[in-house]
C-alpha cells in the first residue's frame, strides 16, 4: 500500500547475524583450531595438523549444517502451529508433538530390539526412524487438533498437550524396562538431542524433510495468512478448511518429526523463536515470517551448539538441556512484559 | 439514477438447527441488491444459526437459499467468497494484524497465491478505508483499537471482499448509542450507495425500526417479514416480549416497559 513496510534491512541484519554465529561455530569445538586455520581448511588450504582438516570437514561442517536445519526446521514447525491453533503458546515441544515422535523413535530404537532382536544401522533404519517419528507426532498432532476443535481455551489445550506427553513418556517408560541395555543407551543419547552425530545419509534425509516441510508451509501462505482472522473468516475467504488443516498437520509433523528422529526431541526452539522473531519483524504477514523465523532459528540452534560443544573442552552438554535454559526464560520473559503474548 | 431492481438472496421454506436439534422453520424471504435488512428475535430464537446457515458455516436442515438463482451448496468455497461475506462475533483470531493487513486479507478471492495486491486490490481497500473513515488507523494494530473502530475495521474488511452480499452478526452488540446509529447508517450507506444487499442481527428493533428498508421478525412460527412499517400495521412488534413486561407503541415505532 501507501507505505509498504520494508523488511530488507532487517533481512540483511539477519542474515549477517547468520553467517556470524555460523562462523561462530564452525570455529569454536572440543579441539582447539584457529579461526585462520578452518578458513584456509574449507578453502581448500593445507592445515598445519592433518587431523584437523578431517575434523572440519567431516564433523564441523556437517555439524553446522544439521544445526541450521533443525533450528530453522523447528521454529517453522512452531509458527505453523501458533496459526494452525491461533495460539501463541503453540508449539512443538508443549503440545506433545515433540513426545509423539519421541514415541514413534522409541517404539522403533527398543521395540525393534524388544520384539526381533535385530538393531538396523542401515539407510532404511533411518527412513524408518524418521518415518516412525513423522507417524508419531503426526497422530498426536491429529488428536490435540480435534481436542482443540472440542476445547476453545488456550490453556486446556495446553495442559493437553502436557498429558499427552506424560502419557507418550509413560509409555516410554514401560519400553525402557523391558529392553536391553544397549538399546537403552542409545535411545536415552538420542533423547538428550544432538546435531552432531548425523551420517551424511541422514543430513541428506533431513534435507529433503526440510525441503519439504518448507515448501508446504509456502504453498500455504495465503490459507495461512487468512487464518490470522479465524476458520471462518478464513473459509469464508474461499479457503477450503480441510485440505489447509490437512496441508498444514502435515508440514508440521514431518517438520517436527523428522528433526525429532534425527536431532532428539529439542525443546523450546519451536515455541519461543516466532515470538522472538515478531520483536525484530513487527508483522504478522507469512511471506515475510517463514523465512525470517526460519533464519533466526538457524541462528539460535547455531549458538546453542556452540555453547554446548563448550569451548575447547572435551566434554559436549545435551543440546536440549541448552535450548531449555536458553527458551524457558525467553518465554517467561515474553509473558510477564507484553503481559498476555500476541498472536 | 435508476436503480436495478433484482434478487440476490431468496430463502424458501428454510429449516435451521444442529444435526437432530430443530431450531427454527418456516423461514422465508426474498431480498434484492441495495437492501439493509435486519433478523429481530428473542434471545435463542436461532437468529445466528440462520445467519451461520447461509453463510454456509452449518448446514441447512431443509429448504432453498438461492444466491442469484443459484442454490448455495453448488458454489465452491472460492466462487462463494465473491458473491458472500461475513462479519461475525468472534474477533479476529490475531489482535496483532494491523487495520490495513486485516482489510487487505479482504481481497484474497481476487489475489493471486502470493496474496500480492494489484491496483485494483488497493482501490477496494482504498475506498473501503475511506467509508468506514479509517485512514488515520490504518497503520494500527487490532489491539489498539476500540469495540466500535474494530467492528468497523471488520465491516470495511468485508466491503473489500466486494462481494454483492453481505451478513454481519450482531454487528452492534457492545456499543455504545452513538457508535451504534454510526454502525448502522454506515451499513445503510453500503446497501444504498454500493447496491449490496446487507443482512444483519440485532436487539437494536427500535434502530433497525428506523433505518432498514426490510425486517425479518424471527418468532418461533411463521416468521414475518417485510418493510418496517407493514409489519407495524400487521401488530408483529406486539407479540415479539411477552407483554406484561414490555409493549409496543405503534406510534412511535418504540418499546415501553410495561407498568
Amino acid at each position: 500500500m501507501q507505505h509498504p513496510r520494508s523488511y530488507h534491512i532487517s533481512f540483511i541484519l539477519i542474515g549477517l547475524a547468520l553467517l556470524c554465529s555460523w562462523i561462530l561455530n564452525i570455529g569454536s569445538g572440543s579441539v582447539h583450531i584457529p579461526f585462520e586455520e578452518t578458513f584456509s581448511i574449507l578453502f581448500g588450504g593445507n592445515p598445519k595438523v592433518e587431523a584437523w582438516s578431517y575434523i572440519v570437514w567431516n564433523y564441523r561442517l556437517p555439524k553446522t549444517f544439521t544445526a541450521i536445519l533443525v533450528g530453522g526446521g523447528l521454529s517453522l514447525s512452531g509458527l505453523l502451529m501458533q496459526t494452525l491453533f491461533r495460539n501463541p503458546l503453540a508449539g512443538p515441544f508443549v503440545l506433545g508433538i515433540s513426545s509423539g515422535a519421541s514415541l514413534g523413535a522409541a517404539l522403533l530404537l527398543m521395540g525393534m530390539t524388544l520384539f526381533t532382536g535385530i538393531a538396523s544401522f542401515s539407510f532404511l533404519g533411518d527412513v524408518s526412524l524418521a518415518l516412525a517419528a513423522s507417524v508419531g507426532s503426526f497422530l498426536v498432532l491429529s488428536v490435540v487438533m480435534i481436542v482443540a476443535q472440542k476445547v476453545k481455551d488456550t490453556m486446556a489445550l495446553l495442559i493437553i498437550g502436557l498429558m499427552f506427553g506424560s502419557i507418550t513418556s509413560a509409555i516410554v517408560s514401560v519400553l525402557a524396562y523391558f529392553s536391553s541395555a544397549e538399546s537403552l543407551q542409545r535411545f536415552i543419547f538420542w533423547s538428550f538431542g544432538s546435531v552432531g552425530n548425523l551420517t551424511p545419509h541422514q543430513i541428506v534425509l533431513l534435507t529433503g524433510i526440510v525441503f519439504v516441510g518448507l515448501l508446504l508451509s509456502i504453498v500455504s501462505l495465503k490459507p495461512l495468512n487468512a487464518f490470522l482472522l479465524g476458520e471462518h473468516y478464513a473459509q469464508s475467504l474461499g479457503v477450503s478448511l480441510k485440505k489447509t488443516r490437512l496441508v498444514i498437520i502435515i508440514a508440521t509433523g514431518i517438520l517436527a518429526g523428522g528433526i525429532t528422529a534425527f536431532a532428539g526431541p529439542i525443546a523450546f526452539v519451536g515455541l519461543a523463536v516466532p515470538h522472538l522473531t515478531r520483536q525484530i519483524f513487527d508483522t504478522m504477514e507469512h511471506k515475510v515470517l517463514i523465512p525470517a523465523v526460519f533464519l533466526y532459528g538457524a541462528i539460535l540452534m547455531l549458538l546453542c551448539d556452540t555453547l554446548a560443544q563448550w569451548p575447547n573442552s572435551a566434554s559436549v552438554l545435551p543440546i536440549n538441556a541448552i535450548t531449555s535454559l536458553v527458551g524457558a526464560p525467553v518465554v517467561i520473559w515474553l509473558l510477564v512484559r507484553k503481559r498476555k503474548m500476541l498472536f | 439514477m435508476e436503480k436495478r431492481v433484482q434478487k440476490s438472496l431468496s430463502v424458501c421454506n428454510l429449516s435451521i438447527g444442529y444435526g437432530k436439534n430443530l431450531v427454527g422453520e418456516h423461514i422465508n424471504f426474498d431480498l434484492e441488491l441495495g437492501t439493509l435488512c435486519a433478523i429481530v428475535g428473542i434471545n435463542g430464537i436461532g437468529k445466528s444459526t440462520l445467519l451461520r446457515t447461509m453463510g454456509k458455516f452449518q448446514f441447512k436442515l431443509s429448504g432453498n437459499i438461492k444466491l442469484h438463482d443459484k442454490e448455495l451448496d453448488l458454489y465452491s468455497p472460492l466462487d462463494l467468497s465473491k458473491k458472500l461475506s461475513v462479519v461475525l462475533t468472534e474477533p479476529p483470531a490475531s489482535k496483532n494484524l494491523t487495520v490495513l493487513e486485516l482489510i487487505a486479507l479482504g481481497r484474497q478471492p481476487y489475489t493471486n497465491w502470493l496474496s500480492t495486491l494489484s491496483p485494483e486490490d488497493e482501490k477496494h481497500i482504498q475506498i473501503s478505508l475511506d467509508a468506514f473513515l479509517l485512514n488515520d488507523l490504518k497503520h494500527r494494530k487490532c489491539h489498539e483499537l476500540s469495540d466500535g473502530q474494530l467492528q468497523r475495521v471488520l465491516i470495511a474488511r468485508a466491503m473489500a471482499q466486494d462481494t454483492p452480499i453481505i451478513l454481519l452478526d450482531e454487528p452492534t452488540t457492545h456499543l455504545d448509542l452513538y457508535h451504534k446509529v454510526q454502525i448502522l447508517k454506515m451499513l445503510q450507506q453500503l446497501a444504498h450507495d454500493q447496491q449490496k444487499t446487507v443482512l444483519f442481527t440485532t436487539h437494536e428493533i427500535e434502530l433497525a425500526i428506523q433505518l432498514c428498508d426490510k425486517i425479518l421478525i424471527l418468532d418461533g412460527n411463521n416468521n414475518p417479514f417485510g418493510a418496517p412499517c407493514e409489519l407495524i400495521e400487521q401488530n408483529h412488534f406486539e407479540k415479539l416480549f411477552p407483554s406484561e413486561m414490555v409493549q409496543f407503541d405503534a406510534k412511535t415505532g418504540s418499546f415501553k416497559i410495561t407498568k
